[in-house]
Order: structure tokens, then C-alpha cells, then sequence
């Protein structure tokens, strides 16, 4: 076998330097390419400009009141802000959207995850349409609307749970009930999950059906049972993507505002149990002081909203990290 | 150890579709079997029947007796799972998890099955890149994810995977198609050698491929598009391909088809 008479006797000849410049700027010169490479270079642009103005916006506005703050901005338990000099702090913000966000995250996501993989690789057919299109369904319904159904029918069905966890968990603490209205942040939580679960759905069923069929053959023909299958082939492929499913829900319970205003009774404490009504959010916090808030009041509500900003982009940092850390791995090189 | 294969009166459809129709052969043990004939002559479809993987496919679903040794693989109460871990599979395009390292792709079986300790493990998955002729050139990277390595090594894995778990029967549906001529040659060689310990059948497009590795060659070939495919005949790979009892045979073999 003789692979040397195969390869051309002389090499092509070198472009000169620039040439290869060249070229891709003239491939950009035909109408289409180039309205395309406007509209999409734009996109990117406008994208990066709103993100800008934005933490422009609260900066600028966050600053202001700021040097104000006769309290700790971190540390403060109280948000008198209409009053000079105001006195003001997020922990009791930081603390309850932290929490109850991962209260709906500890919830939402393991069951998205099982409803997914149901959907994908357990249903019959004819099932696993419906289904889908009743979860699509729960994506639309509008916020006010969840607010009021956590208000009127989950809030006052809750004192079983809630004695529940009392008895089983109270001695922890955090699952400890005085009796209170059950308008608390783990309500909240429940809430969330149950709004931020469509997403997490709808996006895990979707990197699980595009698992390919030969990871899944794979798994089969080593003798694998079929949660096997989904441990050994579906789950690690469609790992990243259930963590950036996770991230777009997440990022809905942050900012979640009007359901959580009209669930919560809001105070201006941390309570050592989840079951004591009282805690705010950042969200709930701006939606319910911004009415009567003079303009320091409202810097000083933008000046919260900043830190939810930085909250969301560092999860989302965190996300892309855990992404990134296993790429060599993910189904993408296969 | 290796185990002989015998069918009777197998069909498999899909849905309503009859794609291999009333297939008997006879496979024994520690022999090569190579599967030739035109593309949707149901040889694929009769390979994946002989670990029930055939019914994984929506609609799938097979009639007939496929004795391994003496238990029918369809008898009432087999569980497909234990059949595949009976009889091993590599695929036309190398498929390792590509969430796994090179070490773990082997192991993926083993940890199947049951518990190993670690040391039991590594001598496993050792002989078994060993056996996949795969061990040197992956020794200090075993830790390193299986799909880095090149498309011919990744069917070595592959093969690695499979032999790990000590089938009785290793199928292979056309291995070599995605594969440059020297990855080939290495999997050739390999079979050769597998063969000492396991009963093997191969799916094969490549006529002088069946020549080289196989001891005995069935040719399938369907009547028309849309007909359920057939055994034409099996016999001695050398015998089919210098005197082949059926017309069809040698006008396949010799490029006179269709």
C-alpha cells in the first residue's frame, strides 16, 4: 500500500500574509451574509448595552443613598427609609430569598427531574403528550394568579404539614411551630417550587429526549435495567443542561415578587424556624415599600434591587462553573 | 464459557412490519459468523435479535426460538436484562459513555453486576484492555474520558467494555463501518483472537472483511423493497465464497446484484 502517490506533488501555494483576511471579509460582503452578521452581532451588542444600563442604573441610584445609611447595609435588621437620616439593611432580604429560594430548589428540581425522565422514558406515548401539554399550561399562568391560590387555598390548608413537621422535626429548630398563620417562608417556598417547576420540566424533558439513542444501546446491551439507563447514559448527558434548567428556575424564585407579597405576612426579622410567619424578599420587599416610598426610599429600594442583581449573576456564575469544570466530559465531544 | 446459538422459525417486525422472515441457523461455539447481504436485508434486525435488543425498538417485537445452549431466550420468564448480560454487543458507531473515564467505561458493567473490590477491578479492566489490545496505548490515561481517544480506539473500548463482563456470545453489528483501514485491521486482528473465548457473530458490508475473519458466512437478501428479508443460505465462509450452492450467493459476491 502505497499512500505517498496519493498526496499532491506540490503544495498548494501559500497565501500571502493578509490574504486569509482577506478572504473572510469578502465572504462577508454578500447582502445576506452581512445582514446577518449585523443582526446578530447587534443582538449581542444590544444585549451587553441593556445589561450595562442597568447596573448603571442601580449603581448610580444605589450610591446615592448609600453614604445615607446611618445603619449597617449588610447587617441592619430595619428598612426605615423615609425618615432622615434613614436606617436600613438587607440581611432579613438576603436571608429570606436566599432561603425560601432553596426551599423551592430542594423541591422543584427533584420532581421536574422525575417528571422528565417519566416523560421521556417511562410513559407510554400517548401519555406523555398530555402531560406535557398540561406542565406547558402551568408555565402560563400568571404570577397574581399563583399568589392568590397560595393566599386562599394552599395557606389555609397547611396546619397538617405543618403540625407534621412540627412533631417529626421540631427539636431541630428550624421546623419548630408556634401556631402561627402558616404565612411563612417555607410557604413560600412550597409556592415557588410549584410556580418554578414548569421550566425546570420542560427544559430537563427536552436535553433527556435528545440523549442519543447509541449512549442509551450502550447501557442496554451491557445488561443494563432501564434505571440503569437513564443512571448510566440520560442523567450525565443531560447533566448540564439540568443544571442550566435549574438556573432558569432559580432565577424565577429570586425575583418572584407579587406571589410572595401575597403570601407572606412580611416583618422584619430572621426567625430561626422556616414555619414562623415573618422574613421578606428582596422582590416582595421593593413591590411592597415602593408606593409610599419617598425618593431616599426608593434609592435605597434600588439599592436592595442592586444586590439582587449581583446575587443572580454570581449563581449564574456558579452554574457556569459546574458546567465548565466537566465539559471535557459532556456529551458534546462525543 | 462459549455457547452455541441455535434458531428456529424466528421472524421479527417492526409494528406491523415483517422484517426478517422464518430464520433457522445454527452458531457454535468459539467460531466467527459473519452476516453479509444488501442493506435492509434484515441481517442488523437478526443480529439485535439475538440479545433482545430487537424489542427495545418501538413496535418491535419477534416470533421463533433462539436457544442459547439450551435456555430460549424468549421463553416465558427470561428477563431481557439478564439475557444482554449473557450475550455482549458492539455497535456500528463506538458509543463509550462519553461521561466516563477509559477506566470506568470498562468498569460500567462489572458495576452492574455486582460488588467488586477496587483490586479485583483493576485486574478486570486490565485484562480486558488487555484482550481489546488497547492496554498500552491507554495505560497512563485511564483516568482520562474514553471519548478523547480516536474512532478505532473507541471500538477497541468498546469491545473492551463488553468482553469485561465475560459474555457468552459478543455480537458485532458492522464494527468496522465507521473505521479507517488500519483501525480495521486492528479490530480484525482482535477478533481473530477473540474467538479463542467467545462465540462471535459479525454484521459485515464488506465481503473481503467476512473473508478474513469469519469461519462460517450466512447471506441474507431480500426479495424486494418492503419484503421481509431471508437467510439465503449458510455455510463455510471458503465454501460460500469460492462455491456457494445458491445463484443469488454468487451474484451477490461476485458485485452481479440488483
Amino acid at each position: 500500500m502505497d499512500i505517498s502517490t496519493h498526496t499532491p506533488t506540490a503544495p498548494p501555494p501559500s497565501p500571502r500574509p493578509g490574504q486569509a483576511e482577506n478572504r473572510t471579509v469578502r465572504g462577508a460582503t454578500r447582502p445576506g451574509d452581512r445582514i446577518f452578521l449585523g443582526l446578530s452581532r447587534g443582538s449581542g451588542i444590544a444585549l451587553l448595552l441593556i445589561m450595562a444600563s442597568i447596573a448603571v442604573f442601580l449603581t448610580y441610584r444605589a450610591f446615592k443613598v448609600l453614604p445615607e445609611d446611618t445603619g449597617n447595609f449588610f447587617t441592619t435588621f430595619e428598612w426605615n427609609t423615609n425618615v432622615t437620616p434613614p436606617d436600613f439593611g438587607i440581611a432579613v432580604l438576603v436571608f429570606g430569598t436566599v432561603v425560601s429560594s432553596i426551599i423551592a430548589m430542594a423541591l422543584a428540581v427533584p420532581v421536574a427531574v422525575g417528571i422528565a425522565l417519566f416523560l421521556t422514558h417511562y410513559a407510554p406515548r400517548r401519555l406523555s403528550g398530555p402531560i406535557a401539554y398540561v406542565i406547558d399550561l402551568l408555565a402560563a399562568v400568571p404570577s397574581i394568579v399563583y399568589g392568590l391560590w397560595g393566599a386562599l387555598i394552599l395557606v389555609p390548608n397547611l396546619d397538617g404539614l405543618y403540625g407534621w413537621l412540627d412533631d417529626y422535626l421540631g427539636w431541630t429548630g428550624i421546623f419548630d411551630w408556634q401556631g402561627g398563620a402558616p404565612r411563612s417562608l417555607l410557604t413560600v417556598g412550597i409556592l415557588l417550587a410549584i410556580m418554578i417547576l414548569p421550566i425546570i420540566t420542560n427544559v430537563s424533558r427536552e436535553v433527556f429526549r435528545q440523549v442519543p439513542r447509541m449512549h442509551e444501546e450502550a447501557a442496554l446491551a451491557l445488561g443494563a435495567t432501564r434505571w440503569e439507563v437513564v443512571r448510566m447514559s440520560v442523567l450525565p448527558f443531560g447533566r448540564s443542561g439540568v443544571i442550566s434548567a435549574s438556573m432558569l428556575g432559580l432565577g424565577r424564585a429570586l425575583g418572584e415578587t407579587i406571589a410572595v407579597a401575597t403570601v407572606l405576612s412580611p416583618t422584619f426579622e430572621i426567625k430561626a424556624s422556616l414555619l414562623d410567619p415573618g422574613g421578606g424578599t428582596f422582590a416582595q420587599n421593593i413591590a411592597s415599600k415602593f408606593g409610599e416610598a419617598t425618593e431616599q426610599g426608593r434609592d435605597a429600594l434600588i439599592a436592595s434591587g442592586l444586590v439582587l442583581f449581583v446575587i443572580t449573576l454570581l449563581v449564574n456564575g456558579a452554574a457556569r462553573l459546574i458546567i465548565a469544570r466537566r465539559a471535557e466530559y459532556s456529551g458534546a465531544n462525543a | 464459557m462459549a455457547k452455541r446459538i441455535d434458531v428456529s422459525g424466528l421472524s421479527a417486525y417492526y409494528g406491523s412490519h415483517k422484517a426478517i422472515d422464518d430464520i433457522s441457523m445454527t452458531i457454535e461455539p468459539r467460531t466467527v459468523t459473519a452476516f453479509i447481504g444488501p442493506s435492509g436485508c434484515g441481517k442488523s434486525t437478526f443480529l439485535r435479535t439475538l440479545n433482545r435488543m430487537h424489542e427495545v425498538t418501538p413496535g418491535g417485537r419477534v416470533e421463533g426460538k433462539v436457544l442459547l445452549d439450551d435456555e430460549d431466550l424468549y421463553g416465558a420468564g427470561v428477563d431481557p436484562v439478564s439475557v444482554r448480560r449473557e450475550v455482549g454487543m458492539v455497535f456500528q458507531r463506538p458509543n463509550p459513555f462519553p461521561t466516563m473515564s477509559i477506566f470506568d467505561n470498562v468498569a460500567a458493567g462489572l458495576r452492574l453486576n455486582g460488588n467488586y473490590r477496587k483490586n479485583e477491578l483493576n485486574d478486570i479492566v486490565e485484562k480486558s484492555l488487555k484482550g481489546a489490545n488497547l492496554w498500552n496505548e491507554v495505560k497512563d490515561r485511564l483516568n482520562k474520558p474514553g471519548s478523547g481517544l480516536s474512532g478505532g480506539q473507541q471500538q477497541r473500548l468498546c469491545i473492551a467494555r463488553a468482553i469485561a463482563v465475560e459474555p457468552k456470545v459478543l455480537l458485532m453489528d458492522e464494527p468496522c463501518s465507521a473505521l479507517d483501514p488500519i483501525s480495521t485491521l486492528a479490530i480484525e486482528d482482535l477478533i481473530g483472537e477473540l474467538k479463542e473465548r467467545f462465540t462471535i457473530v459479525i454484521v459485515t458490508h464488506n465481503m473481503q472483511q467476512a473473508a478474513r475473519v469469519s469461519d462460517r458466512t450466512a447471506f441474507f437478501n431480500l426479495a424486494a423493497v418492503g419484503q421481509p428479508g431471508k437467510l439465503i443460505e449458510i455455510d463455510d465462509t471458503e465454501r460460500i465464497f469460492s462455491n456457494p450452492s445458491v445463484q443469488a450467493t454468487e451474484d451477490y459476491i461476485s458485485g452481479r446484484f440488483g
